[in-house]
Order: C-alpha cells, then sequence, then structure tokens
C-alpha cells in the first residue's frame, strides 16, 4: 500500500483539528477580550470548548424537512473544503503536514467555495419557516453582496500584480520579492482589511444575526447538535480567512507561532473595532461597502495597472 | 462497548461537566423580576464568568428563566416556548410570585405554584431577588446538574398527563401543537 495516502489523511485530520482548536480558542479570547473593554471579569478562555461539547450532547427533535437538515451540513462541508486549499504555513518551514490540496486550486475557486456555506445556510433557514430566520437571510445575503465587491477589487489587484491567481504563486511571488502584499499594494490590502470587517459580522456589520432584533437570525430555529455544528464551522471558517488574509497580504507565515501571532492580530481589528461600534441598519451597511471601500479597491486596481 | 455501563459513566461526567459550565438562558420577562436581569448580566455582575449567556430563542436555550408573576395568559406562552426546548433543559422560578403567588395570592387570574404546571428545578425566593441571589440560584442549578440531579424535563415527560390536566384546568381555550420530543 501506498504510504503517501495515509499521509495525506493524517494531515487532513491535523489541519481540521488545528483549525478548530485554533478557531474555538480565538472565539473565547475575542469574548474575554469584550469583556474586558466591557470592565468585566468574563468567561474563561476555553469557554467556548464547554458550550460546543454541551450542545454536541442536546438533543435535537426539531424537523422542518430534509433541507433543514442539510443546512448545516452545507455549513461545514464549505469551511472544511476552504481549509483544504489554503496553504497553512509558506513552505519556508516543516509544512510536510498542512499540505493537503494547496496547490490544486486558486483563489477564484476559492471565492466561490466560501459563499457556499452562507448559501447552504440560507437555504436551511428559510425552510425551517422563522421569520426571524427569513428576515435574517435576506439581510446577510444582501450585505455579501457589499462587501464581495471590495474584496474581489482587493483580490483582483493583487492577482493582477503577482500574475497568478494561485495562493501558493502568491506566496512565492511575495518571498521571492522579500516584501509583503500589504506594502506592495497598500490600496488593496485597506479595501480588504474594510470588506473584512463585514466578512466577520462583529458589530457594526453584525445586521443579520442582530441579537436585540432578530432573536439570532438564521440561526433562531436551529437547536443543540445544528448549532454545534454551525459553531464549528464558524470556527473554522474564521480559520480559514485569517490564514487566508495572512497568506496573500503577509506573506504566509513559516512556522506555528509566527500564524498565530500574525491571525491573532489581524483578527484583532474587526473585534476591537466591533466592541466600540453599535450597529448598523442593514441599508446603512450595504451603503459603507459601496462607498469609500470599493471606492478604495477600484484605486488599487488602477494603481496597478497604471503605475506598476 | 459504547453500551457498557463504566464508559456510560465516563461520558455522563464528561456530558455533565460541560452542561454545568454552559448555562443558554431564555428569560421569560414578563414578570417584574425581569428588570433584574440586566444588571446580572451586564458588568456589575456579570454572570458570563459562569458560562451563564442570554440566548434569543427557545430551541437554542437550556435553562428557562420564568420571572415573577404569570398570568393564565402568559402561562400558555410559557408551556409553549418550554416545549419547544430541546433536552436536556431546566427551569429556574424567580421571585416569590412562583412560589406561591407572592403579591397575586388573591388575584382571579394568575397561577400559584408554578410547579404545578411545569417542572422547577430551582427556586430563587424574594420579592425581588437581588442579582446576587440570582447568580446562587444559577450555582444551585449547576450543583445539581454536576450531581446529574436537575432531571425536571425527565419528570415532566412521565407525569405528562398529570401537568396536562392541571395545565388544563387554567388554561380555558386549549389549541396548542402536540410535541414529540
Amino acid at each position: 500500500m501506498d504510504n503517501s495516502i495515509w499521509i495525506s489523511i493524517l494531515g487532513f485530520l491535523a489541519t481540521i483539528t488545528l483549525a478548530f482548536v485554533v478557531g474555538v480558542f480565538y472565539g473565547g479570547l475575542v469574548r474575554k477580550v469584550t469583556a474586558r473593554i466591557q470592565n468585566r471579569v468574563g468567561p474563561p478562555f476555553y469557554q467556548n470548548f464547554f458550550d460546543i461539547v454541551k450542545l454536541y450532547s442536546k438533543t435535537t427533535a426539531i424537523n422542518h424537512g430534509w433541507m433543514q437538515h442539510l443546512g448545516p451540513a452545507f455549513a461545514i462541508t464549505a469551511s472544511v473544503t476552504s481549509l483544504m486549499f489554503i496553504p497553512i504555513l509558506n513552505g519556508q518551514g516543516d509544512m510536510m503536514w498542512f499540505e493537503n490540496l494547496n496547490f490544486k486550486g486558486d483563489l477564484i475557486f476559492l471565492l466561490y467555495m466560501m459563499v457556499f456555506g452562507s448559501l447552504g445556510m440560507a437555504l436551511g433557514a428559510g425552510q425551517t419557516g422563522n421569520p426571524y430566520s427569513a428576515i435574517g437571510v435576506s439581510r446577510g445575503l444582501s450585505q455579501m453582496v457589499g462587501y464581495e465587491i471590495p474584496w474581489v477589487l482587493a483580490l483582483v489587484a493583487i492577482m493582477m500584480q503577482a500574475e497568478t491567481t494561485s495562493i501558493t504563486g502568491l506566496i512565492d511571488y511575495q518571498n521571492a520579492n522579500d516584501t509583503w502584499m500589504m506594502f506592495e499594494s497598500p490600496l488593496a490590502f485597506i479595501a480588504g482589511l474594510l470588506a473584512m470587517l463585514g466578512m466577520f459580522h462583529y458589530a457594526p456589520f453584525d445586521v443579520p444575526f442582530a441579537p436585540a432584533e432578530l432573536a439570532s437570525g438564521p440561526a433562531s430555529e436551529f437547536g443543540g447538535k445544528y448549532l454545534a455544528l454551525m459553531m464549528t464551522s464558524g470556527a473554522i471558517m474564521a480559520f480559514v480567512k485569517l490564514v487566508l488574509f495572512v497568506d496573500i497580504f503577509m506573506g504566509g507565515a513559516s512556522n506555528l507561532v509566527m500564524l498565530l501571532v500574525k491571525t491573532f492580530l489581524l483578527y484583532m481589528v474587526p473585534v476591537l473595532y466591533g466592541v466600540v461600534s453599535p450597529r448598523y441598519r442593514t441599508e446603512q451597511s450595504i451603503r459603507y461597502f459601496w462607498g469609500w471601500p470599493t471606492a478604495i479597491g477600484v484605486l488599487g486596481v488602477l494603481y496597478v495597472v497604471f503605475i506598476r | 462497548m459504547p453500551n457498557d455501563k463504566k464508559s456510560q459513566k465516563i461520558v455522563d461526567i464528561i456530558q455533565n461537566a460541560a452542561r454545568k459550565h454552559s448555562l443558554f438562558v431564555l428569560a421569560y420577562g414578563t414578570g417584574c423580576g425581569a428588570i433584574e436581569i440586566p444588571p446580572t448580566m451586564t458588568s456589575r455582575y456579570d454572570a458570563e464568568r459562569f458560562g451563564i449567556r442570554g440566548m434569543a430563542t427557545p430551541r437554542q436555550a437550556d435553562v428557562l428563566l420564568v420571572t415573577g408573576y404569570l398570568a393564565t395568559k402568559t402561562l400558555k406562552r410559557v408551556i409553549r416556548a418550554y416545549e419547544q426546548m430541546q433536552d436536556p433543559k431546566y427551569v429556574i422560578g424567580f421571585g416569590s410570585c412562583t412560589i406561591n403567588g407572592g403579591m397575586y395570592w388573591d388575584s382571579y387570574n394568575t397561577i400559584k405554584l408554578l410547579d404545578k404546571y411545569i417542572p422547577v428545578d430551582v427556586y430563587i425566593n424574594g420579592c425581588m431577588p437581588r442579582p446576587e441571589a440570582v447568580i446562587e440560584g444559577f450555582i444551585e442549578l449547576q450543583g445539581l446538574i454536576k450531581d446529574g440531579k436537575a432531571n425536571g424535563a425527565t419528570k415532566y415527560k412521565e407525569n405528562i398527563d398529570w401537568y396536562r390536566a392541571n395545565q388544563k384546568k387554567v388554561i380555558k381555550n386549549w389549541n396548542m401543537p402536540d410535541y414529540n420530543w
């Protein structure tokens, strides 16, 4: 039997474990940071592990139809698939364990894959028939139309600059020129960062979940194991977004410690901005993304085309 | 092996520890006691230290916190919210009104003892109980969960006929969906 298959399977499991543990751990840290800023003690940093174990051990006797059962499954499928295409480490260190499918997909494929989970959740939440879910889904999809535009503009700018669409190609470009993409095309970085604020759904962009007005939005009819699946998928997806951002703008990371430092610093941007902000209305949120972030994104593309 | 008694015991210990440290609360705040919930949850008393966290829908919640008196009209909604919650679930009766009717003892449209209609695991007495007392009640519930004694939901399933009869006695226009847990 060929040994490489077993190494691939083990690497797959190692990657998922790493993403899950880091994502859930970051979720707990975010709750702690929020609490400290609000002058509270806050839950312990491992609180989210308790939450997920408890939710997995709850019974789930809700049945609204088969799409409702498939929605969370779609979400976790999308998270794990996206994770497989992200280079966790940048290849200068020991990256045998995290190689997975890094060289087979490119940024454009990943753009579609990352949206797939939200669409699956939207279908699942739509079937529950809860009015809060329906409102939350429509808000979430509207907001996605908002932040996808500056995000795609930022990606187009850096893809044109490095003349490749492959993520590993982008990392190699940065390593070969001994620079980071955030300094090479700063306008694209700013547009991407502003789009990332919306991607993480922290305040002021927590429009779809809006705990005070929409119960919890799309998730309001999902309890027990479904909620646990959604929390797992959310944790993995947060890790995916952070690592992707580090890969394409900050030159990747050569070892795990560097990866944790970079992703944590990056994660604090939406979190700290969110803690001190109230919530936008839906149209304010979309107008925000179609304003300055899109303008900066267009300028970033023009900068790459005409100046460099 | 999975149905082995010893391994089941280990699983129970892990699950009970996780349940103890993570309580999602659905605060049914129709009574005046609801005014004590915001200080309990926010900076001053910070119940999140113990893993207690507010949840907006019954589907996601573990604990139903019934704050204060229940008119027969609201009792119907409480029963419906309780039956939509997923096992294992717990109920905390908050304030004197859930124990003996409190100052509504003589009222024509409030219930006196909540335990006759839905199974209550922990009572917090007082009118109002202060946030310290509320947190004390939650810690009492955590102790019960850790020992596996907070089994109000199973009691409800076993004695469903008795509870239904009591509920139908006070709620005249009973048209509620039947839930199969």
